[in-house]
């Protein structure tokens, strides 16, 4: 690291011989992909392992099995409360003495600018580029299941919130996991929080951070043509510098502003793209159906799409991982589970709507080569062949581009953007964790935020292969403490969920006239 | 029977003018009260980032103590020394809805602003405050020029 730092600082002290450090550059990427590689490897390796005989990550299986057991224990709540949910966004139920506090919808437009973003844009490509279309099925299956563990998470996230005396908030599982098992007289609920605290600082790290560096960079370098990745990496430091230990709050004000039309525009733009591709949208969904049972060519067959699927859709809505619980924590109501309520439409419109619109913009964009005489998928490696070699966000990009001219610039901008706003919210996720582990205070606190500005250059300058598997080896130790807790805890969540649904069957709850 | 005024203030000067027309009016009706309302522009659709959210909590009680300290206690002192009986309030939300439902609530019979300051894009394409209150009022509303 000391080596990385005064060799960047070098090349930037001497600009003038540009050729000369250009050079250097390239080989100091290498540089640090390969010890970024050889660091991470065996962590990456425990997460992925197959199951026993099988290609199948024990992890994946780990993630949709708890999504399914929270969607059977609920009892669906997912499709039971998701009026009621909506209702709660809108604002029904709000009390107006307690206007100016956080609302459901600012708690879900905050979440979701911390999952909305490349998973959707590069996540999707990735999944369908390696498992085809048919990855798209079981992507949208693991989003409605992932709507479940959504709800038990968030719903503990803000019952378990620390409160503090200031009126600030603090929650999340490392929260709901201490106090949680020590209500329910649980040994091991503070080993537990540690861990998750620990996992959670390193997927602030990989996912929320290094892959945002990396795809954004890939993105960039995609129009401007190529160069050296820590470059972009060193701006977006800056930038990220300037507003988690600068305080210069207007950038990520002006972000979260332009985040969100930049989500509408995205999807509006997919739809125009399958408005005049209307012709192709039945065929695109024979696709999805068929490769998802048959894999169409794909590595690995169905079993590899499948993966392939599951595995997007957990890096790209974060159902079960625990993040989200701590954006969640900080609304204010006095009912815990109607945050849960209104979490679950998060993997919903990240998921199930976005993700399926970049899936399906991919798949009748015709970058995907087929061959002819068989009908199946073309191979190039283990990965799908593709019009002009393209992957990950460069392949979203010439999807879209297929259609729309222009619109791999505005791709360019919303990338930039989605990866800073992602980078923001997980920069506090990360925070949250590691105060909890060192306790709260400026100095604990800006060590973080300078460890999280230096992982942005070595993201950015890393290759997408190992930046791509710690990022969701990262994520996915997360979901392994943060799950195991959930079965310890969601007795509670449902004993939350019977009262709650009781009053509001009574009339006890009532809408508010505004 | 007591008649309620509510008074808008902007927690600009112009406030001082609505001030001084309720209390005038006032001294023409004679039993009169008088609620100083300051409604704090929020809306619950808005973005902030997850830290602005986990401080929100001490930020609105934060705003509303000095919206208490420096607009709306001394208009309440200037009236109180004046012989009015009066009292005030300062709520979030939109402007002009806020400053109906604070009428409705204390039962107020009357609504007094000044003209309102917005200008630019904002008053273009959403209308101005005053003008929204004009339009949406379910008491009389007099605008103080």
């Amino acid at each position: 690291m000391k080596f990385l730092n005064k060799a960047l600082l070098t090349a930037v002290a001497t600009s003038s011989a540009l050729p000369a450090y250009a050079q250097e550059a390239m080989t100091l990427d290498e540089k640090v992909n390969s010890i970024f590689a050889q660091f991470t490897g065996p962590f990456v390796s425990l997460i992925f392992a197959p199951l026993p005989g099988t290609s199948f990550p024990w992890i994946v299986l780990w993630l949709v099995v708890a999504a399914s057991i929270f969607t059977i224990y609920f009892s669906f709540v997912q499709l039971r409360f998701f009026g009621h949910a909506v209702s709660l966004v809108k604002g029904d139920y709000a009390d107006p003495d307690d206007a100016g506090e956080v609302s459901h919808f600012q708690a879900l437009a905050t979440a979701l600018s911390g999952t909305v973003g490349l998973g959707n844009i590069a996540g999707v490509a990735v999944a369908v580029g390696i498992g085809g279309p048919g990855a798209t099925f079981w992507m949208i299956l693991a989003g409605l299941l992932g709507m479940a563990s959504k709800f038990t998470e968030c719903t503990l996230g803000v019952k378990y919130r620390n409160e503090y005396p200031d009126g600030t908030v603090s929650g999340g599982p490392m929260y709901y996991i201490s106090k949680g098992f020590k209500e329910r007289g649980l040994p091991g609920g503070g080993a537990l929080a540690i861990l998750f605290s620990v996992f959670c600082i390193l997927g602030a790290l990989g996912g929320g951070n290094m892959f945002q560096a990396n795809q954004a960079h890939a993105q960039i370098a995609g129009i401007v043509g190529d160069y050296p990745g820590w470059i972009t990496g060193l701006v977006f430091a800056a930038v990220v510098f300037a507003v988690i230990v600068g305080g210069i709050k207007s950038i990520a004000n002006v972000t979260e502003k332009v985040v969100p039309f930049m989500g509408i525009l995205y999807v509006g733009a997919a739809l125009v793209i399958l408005v005049v591709n209307y012709d192709k949208i039945g065929w695109a969904f024979g696709q999805i159906f068929a490769g998802a049972f048959t894999g169409l060519g794909v590595a690995g067959g169905f079993v590899g799409a499948l993966i392939q699927g599951f595995k997007r859709a957990a890096f790209s809505n974060e159902a079960g991982v625990g993040s989200a619980a701590i954006a969640h924590s900080a609304v204010r109501t006095k009912e815990p589970i109607t945050e849960g309520f209104v979490s679950l439409l998060e993997p919903l419109i990240d998921t199930v709507v976005i993700c399926t619109m970049t899936a399906l913009v991919i798949t009748i964009s015709g970058q995907l080569l087929i061959d002819a005489d068989t009908g199946l998928y073309m191979l190039d490696g283990s990965a799908i062949a593709t019009v002009d070699g393209n992957s990950g966000v460069a392949l979203t990009s010439a999807a879209f581009g297929a259609s729309i001219g222009w619109f791999p610039y505005v791709l360019a901008i919303a990338v930039v953007l989605f990866a800073f706003s992602t980078m923001i919210s997980w920069s506090y996720y990360g925070l949250k964790s590691w105060t909890y582990l060192f306790g709260e205070g400026k100095a604990s606190e800006l060590t973080f935020k300078i460890i999280f500005c230096i992982f942005i250059v070595i993201g950015a300058a890393a290759s997408l292969g190992p930046v791509i598997d710690f990022s969701d080896a990262a994520i996915f130790a997360m979901a392994v403490v943060n799950i195991t807790a959930l079965y310890f805890l969601m007795s509670i969540v449902r004993e939350e969920l019977r009262s709650y649904s009781e009053r509001l069957r009574s009339g006890e709850i009532k809408k508010f006239a505004h | 029977m007591t008649t309620k005024l509510v008074i808008g203030m902007d927690g600009e000067g112009s406030g001082d003018r609505a001030l001084n027309f309720a209390t005038d009016l006032a001294n023409r009706i004679g039993d009169c009260e008088l609620l100083v309302a300051y409604v704090i522009e929020w809306s619950p659709y808005s973005f902030q980032t997850a830290e602005e959210n986990a401080q929100r909590h001490k930020r609105r009680e934060e705003e509303i103590s000095t919206a208490m300290e420096r607009v709306v206690e001394p208009a309440v002192e200037a009236l109180k020394k004046n012989g009015m009986k009066a009292s005030g309030i300062v709520k979030h939300g939109d402007v002009a809805h806020t400053l109906n439902s604070i009428c409705e609530q204390a039962g107020g019979h009357q609504i007094i602003v000044c003209r309102s300051s917005e200008g630019g894009l904002t008053k273009r394409i959403f209308g101005s405050s005053t003008a929204n209150l004009v339009m949406s009022a379910t008491v009389p509303v007099t605008v103080i020029g």
